[in-house]
């Protein structure tokens, strides 16, 4: 069932991308779907996890705001004749258990401004950050907890 | 009326394609002038993502064409998932291979593979 719906989903985005919603497309549209996922079979979940269409929403414009803001700030970074640095790793206990959820966590603190992140240890309790201003990694830590982490555990309950 | 839509769609695309430039030449300054590895991922991973971004979102807009903007907003969404994914695999292996962070830093928490500790100055906090 979620198998049929993720593969109408890629159907429709095939035919977006593709610039035609002609009956041929489609098809060949859900051909290829289909086939994409055939190939991760092994990976795909039972049932999809719940989502709250709002909150997603949320998630995403907090992403965009940041996105932006961290542009500016690296931009204004290396304008300056003497950057100032403070670079450091930093450990953040991750309170998100589910993999997609560590993965998401990660790629938006990886886009959001002064984080990167690095790792994460092996029983996918720490996700170790670079920031490049580390003088304070309690205020960065408090920051990811409130923000990003909040909003996914709202927008993906359990 | 006609040409009052051209000329903003011309000053939209002019705007745009002037700021993705920017972010792309500072990015690539950035990758000149931060010391290592791991500073110079930030300037690649942000500035290269939003320059692009917003380079692709102006070609959008000057075709006119609803497929080629979805096209371009598609590339868009490909580098949002793909960057920060190249940036810390980067940054993972430099690590693992014992690449210092620079002089500069102030903390390095992330525990080093056994047969490299010591070979990194560590300064937990």
């Amino acid at each position: 069932m979620t198998f049929i719906a993720v593969n109408l989903m890629l159907t429709l985005i095939w035919a977006a991308v593709s610039g035609s919603f002609t009956i041929h497309n489609l098809l060949l549209g859900f051909a290829v779907g289909a086939l994409s996922l055939w190939l991760v079979r092994e990976q795909f979940p039972a049932s999809l996890h719940r989502v709250r269409p709002v909150k997603l929403l949320l998630l995403a414009a907090l992403f965009f705001k940041e996105l932006m803001l961290s542009a500016v700030k690296v931009a204004i970074m290396v304008l300056r004749p003497n950057m100032r640095l403070r670079p450091g790793i930093f450990a953040f206990p991750l309170t998100l258990t589910r993999d997609f959820e560590i993965t998401l966590l990660a790629n938006l603190i990886t886009l959001t401004p002064g984080t990167l992140s690095v790792d994460v240890s092996e029983d996918r309790k720490i996700l170790y950050v670079h920031a490049l201003d580390c003088h304070d990694p309690a205020a960065e830590r408090r920051a990811i907890s409130s923000g990003f982490e909040r909003r996914i555990r709202e927008a993906f309950p359990a | 009326m006609a040409t009052d839509i051209d000329m903003a769609t011309a000053i939209a695309v002019s705007v745009l394609l002037v700021i993705g430039s920017l972010f792309s030449v500072l990015a690539a300054l950035g990758l000149l002038r931060f010391p290592d590895l791991y500073t110079r991922m930030h300037a690649a991973s942000k500035a290269g993502t939003i320059g692009s971004g917003l380079l692709l979102l102006a070609a959008g807009i000057h075709a006119f064409d609803t497929a080629i903007l979805l096209r371009a907003l598609a590339g868009f969404a490909f580098f949002v998932l793909t960057a920060p994914i190249s940036a810390h695999l980067l940054a993972k292996a430099a690590h693992q291979a014992g690449y210092k962070l620079t002089n500069l830093s102030v903390t390095d928490q992330l525990p080093q593979p056994k047969q490299k500790s010591g070979n990194i100055h560590t300064k937990d906090r």
